[in-house]
């Protein structure tokens, strides 16, 4: 029975289906990441798995439990860090600490937080507010905050990619670690082949949507721990690579073939300013405009 | 280059020469009944010199009747804002509660206060003496009400998905939803709103005062309108706008102050 289990799941919001027959499971301790185009319904896949968004269709199961509502099993680490900008971060840490752990002593959940700041090398920063960090170091407290809940699975929404490309690599390196610490079931989203592979045992693409699902999953066989500089000679390495991004740009191809859009083009001559003003033609009102309608392929 | 870093300081004193210079030429010509600077200033320097004075009831240092007045505006805005921040609240969270009463706010809210002064007077008929107070209370609370309840609710639906989100992943209490996320978020359109109450409530007191007689800054002006000595309405028309224009400053200060939390 796999630990986290999406069967069928459909979700539309009001329009085109955005996602659709989405099936995934999912075994205990596994890393998974989740690759896919901008757009094509990552964060709703999250937010399904989170219990934020109900599906049209399917099921979404933990532990073979329907999912119904969120809960702090579940810890999500969201796209645009969401911590609480009136709190510091030791504030914005122990009110989820205070939630999970009610029957904890103070000094015990003070304990708890502290744990999970130092996890990520915040301790320095600990009574700032989030608008005195950078946008890395916001994004280490939102993992903390998820960490700290000893989630059951951790949900990160492209945790990485609003990052500059060093801070990147160095919070890649920290994720690597802190997993190999606890081993946690994680799902993470990315948009980053480089990121999935170094992070992750299997890679999903999902299609581009509208009707967005998931392709064939790709195992990732490379030893841990793994280092990028000595991936990058791996042949291994590149062969998933290309595996992977040959994936993603045939959805891509696929979608360029099939995706038209109708421009409209106004007809309108460029003026001629060096035919002097009286005897220039006078420019069109937009009524006189004629249009014509150009396919393009996007 | 030199005298212009004083302009902020020449600037304002040319405007206000300009306009008694307009004072001055309008009492000597056109309007023989307005006193002059001078004489409006002769006459108000007992009031001024001696701002604490009591004489008697209607004859007070104006910063006495400022003082006066300033303790009911505050009663009034107190209540305006205990009853307008929840009303806020509510309509910002329930589509419902909205449907019910928003139809019924908006033909309220335009009411002029000298509309709502009778009504808040017969509501307290039963108190006697004390009618006029409460029915000026009422009448303030009720109409500097509206900023507050408007901005609040605007605040309550503008709270970010994100945080809201947040509160769900936690499985947040409604309790701690609302203290740790809700005001928090909402605090900066609220004091937006306690500003711009407040100013309403300042100005429905002079209104309040002159219909029901009060001791107080609109009382007296009032007062000395009947007793000809139109000095002193300019005088009070000074003080009120310093008045409010300081209270405006006040609460801006704080409306900052929260802005950035
Ligand atoms: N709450 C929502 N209401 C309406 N449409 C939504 C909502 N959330 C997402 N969508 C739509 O679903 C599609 C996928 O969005 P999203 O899951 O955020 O994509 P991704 O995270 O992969 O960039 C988009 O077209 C978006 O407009
Ligand atoms: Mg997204």
């Amino acid at each position: 029975m796999p630990f986290l289990e999406l069967s069928g799941v459909c979700k539309a919001f009001g329009g085109p289906e955005v996602l659709k027959d989405v099936n995934l499971s999912i075994e205990r301790g596994e890393f998974v990441a989740i690759v896919g185009y901008s757009g094509s319904g990552k964060t709703t896949l999250i937010s399904l798995i989170a219990g934020l968004q109900k599906p049209d269709a399917g099921t979404v199961k933990l532990n073979d439990l329907e999912i119904t509502a969120p809960g702090p099993d579940r810890g999500v680490v969201f796209q645009n860090y969401s911590l609480l900008p009136w709190l510091t971060v030791t504030e914005n840490i122990a009110l989820a600490v205070e939630q999970v752990f009610p029957n904890h002593t103070p000094e015990k959940r003070a304990e708890l937080v502290a744990k999970a700041i130092a996890t990520v090398n915040l301790t320095p920063a600990s009574e700032k507010l989030p608008r005195q960090l950078s946008g890395g170091m916001r994004q280490r407290v939102s993992v903390a905050r998820a960490l700290a809940m000893d989630p059951q699975i951790l949900l990160l929404d492209e945790p990485l990619s609003a990052l500059d490309a060093l801070t990147r690599s160095t919070l890649q390196d920290e994720f690597e670690r802190i997993w190999e610490a606890d081993k946690k079931t994680v799902v993470l989203i990315t948009n980053d082949v480089d990121e999935a592979l170094l992070l992750a045992d299997r890679i999903i693409p999902l299609t581009p949507g509208p009707g967005a699902t998931l392709g064939e999953s790709v195992a990732v066989t490379l030893a841990r721990p793994r280092d990028r500089k000595a991936l990058n000679h791996d042949p291994e390495f590149k062969r998933l690579r290309a595996l992977v991004t040959n994936q993603l740009l045939g959805y891509g191809a696929k979608r360029k073939a099939t995706v038209t859009k109708k421009l409209t083009l106004p007809d309108i001559l460029p003026e001629d300013l060096d035919v002097p003003r009286t005897t220039r033609k006078r420019p069109l009102r937009p009524h006189e405009i004629k249009r014509e309608e150009v396919a393009v392929s996007a | 280059m030199n005298k212009f870093k004083l302009d902020w300081l020449i600037l304002p004193l040319i405007g206000v020469a300009i306009i008694l210079g307009v004072w001055a030429v309008s009492s000597a010509t056109w309007a023989k009944d307005l006193p002059s600077p001078l004489k409006t200033w002769e006459s108000s320097k007992p009031y001024i010199l001696e701002p604490f004075a009591k004489r008697g009831e209607m004859d007070q240092g104006i910063l006495r009747f400022t003082w006066y007045s300033l303790v009911l505006v505050a009663q009034g805005y107190a209540l305006a804002l205990i009853i307008g921040t929840p009303i806020g609240f509510c309509l910002g969270l329930s589509k419902a509660f909205t449907k019910t009463f928003d139809p019924i706010i908006q033909i309220l809210r335009p009411v002029s206060p000298l509309a709502w002064l009778p009504l808040g007077l017969v509501l307290f008929l039963g108190t006697g003496k004390e009618a006029g107070t409460y029915g000026a209370l009422f009448t303030i609370a009720i109409c500097a009400m509206w900023p507050t309840v408007l901005n609040t609710a605007v605040g309550v639906r503008a709270v970010p998905q994100d945080y809201l989100n947040v509160g769900r992943v936690l499985k947040l209490s409604r309790w701690k939803t609302l203290t740790k996320i809700l005001i928090p978020a909402t605090l900066p359109y609220m004091f937006t709103g306690f500003r711009l109450s407040l100013g309403i409530a300042w100005l429905v007191i002079v209104a309040a005062e002159m219909l029901t007689g009060r001791p107080g800054v609109g009382g007296f002006l009032w007062q000395e309108y009947n007793a000809l000595i139109y000095e002193h309405i300019i005088l009070s028309i000074i003080i009120i706008g310093l008045v409010g224009f300081v209270l405006d400053r006040l609460m801006s200060l704080l409306e900052r102050r929260f802005r950035t939390a």
